[in-house]
């Protein structure tokens, strides 16, 4: 049976999703803007001389970026995107993604607090990890679906 | 509004200042490159602005649709194999930060919660339903759906491992 909302509902999720959505905007812009000036600036750079060391260390490269980066995981995409555009492998891209959401180093101190320190540097160990080993698969297995 | 939303709310706005005093400064010395990237900006907010809409309205709906106390409930000691299945599931649809989840989840910890549950709703988190449509976006709909089955996967592993990993160490 479907669920019947009250205008007052709708019009409280409604405000607390522009409240939230104005909040994640200036990330967005700003994110895109950074990436923007940083492609035009660094074509080269970003693709070849950070990245381009070879799968694993692009990975690991990937995962140790998203591990550090503080946002909106919208802004891992949007870079994720447009690093890819710059030349950058999937492989390395995905890492960044999956530890962006994943691995939270600059959340420890305040998951160490609440869930115990043990848990919180345990669970970042291995979620980097996994980042890594995801990001591999991933791709291994998108290329083995394009291929039929 | 609390200090903390407060502050969340206007580092976003710093962090665009930021950037807009960059584009500035750059704008100073290298001209040319500041007109490329504002107009590699405006190319690709073009293309995003429709899947913005689209994500606004997912949020919405999940805004809707999700209590918080439907959560918690299915999180609980002693679910078993529903409580893999409920941690997955509430880390996929939790929305908010992840500082607001650290207290809930510290709360069900002192109760008893499992850390492999614990550590696989976390994991689970890294699934963003409303944000899909622009993953797919960028990076294609056979890449999104192999990822989110990757990341559905090793979320029950990652529970396990950091279980396992932390008995090892006391």
């Amino acid at each position: 049976m479907m669920k019947r909302f009250s205008t007052e509902q709708l019009s409280k999720s409604f405000s607390k999703t522009t409240f939230n959505f104005i909040k994640i905007l200036p990330i967005i812009i700003g994110m895109l803007l950074a990436t923007s000036l940083l492609i035009t600036l660094f074509p080269e750079q970003i693709s070849a001389g950070l990245f381009g060391n070879g799968e694993t260390l692009d990975a690991l490269l990937g995962a140790a970026i998203g591990s550090v980066a503080v946002g909106h995981p919208l802004a891992s995409y949007l870079l994720g995107g447009e690093l890819l555009r710059g030349g950058v492998g999937l492989i390395a891209v995905t890492a960044l993604l999956v530890s962006w959401v994943t691995v939270g180093i600059v959340q420890l101190p305040a998951e160490s607090l609440m869930l115990g320190g043990r848990f919180a540097i345990t669970r970042n160990l291995v979620c980097f990890v996994t980042a890594v080993i995801i990001a591999f698969v991933t791709v291994f297995t998108t290329r083995l679906i394009g291929m039929f | 509004m609390s200090d903390k939303n407060k502050s969340r709310g206007i580092g976003g706005w710093l962090f665009l200042g930021l950037v807009v005093i960059s584009y500035a400064l750059v704008g100073l010395v290298v001209p040319e490159a500041t007109s490329r990237a504002w107009m590699f900006f405006l190319n690709v907010m073009r293309q995003v602005l429709p899947v913005l809409g689209l994500v606004f309205i997912l949020l919405f709906i999940a805004n809707l649709f999700l209590d918080p106390k439907w959560i918690k409930h299915y999180l609980g000691t002693g679910a078993g194999l529903k409580g893999w299945i409920a941690s997955v599931l509430a880390g996929i649809l939790s929305v908010g930060p992840i500082y607001v989840w650290y207290a809930v989840l510290g709360e069900l910890q002192a109760k008893g919660m499992r850390t492999a549950l614990i550590a696989t709703f976390l994991y689970s988190r890294a699934v963003k339903l409303p944000l899909l449509p622009l993953m797919i976006h960028y990076f294609g709909v056979v890449y999104t759906l192999v990822l989110c089955f990757y990341l559905v996967l090793f979320a029950g592993f990652n529970g396990i491992m950091v279980e396992k990993l932390i008995v090892q160490k006391r």
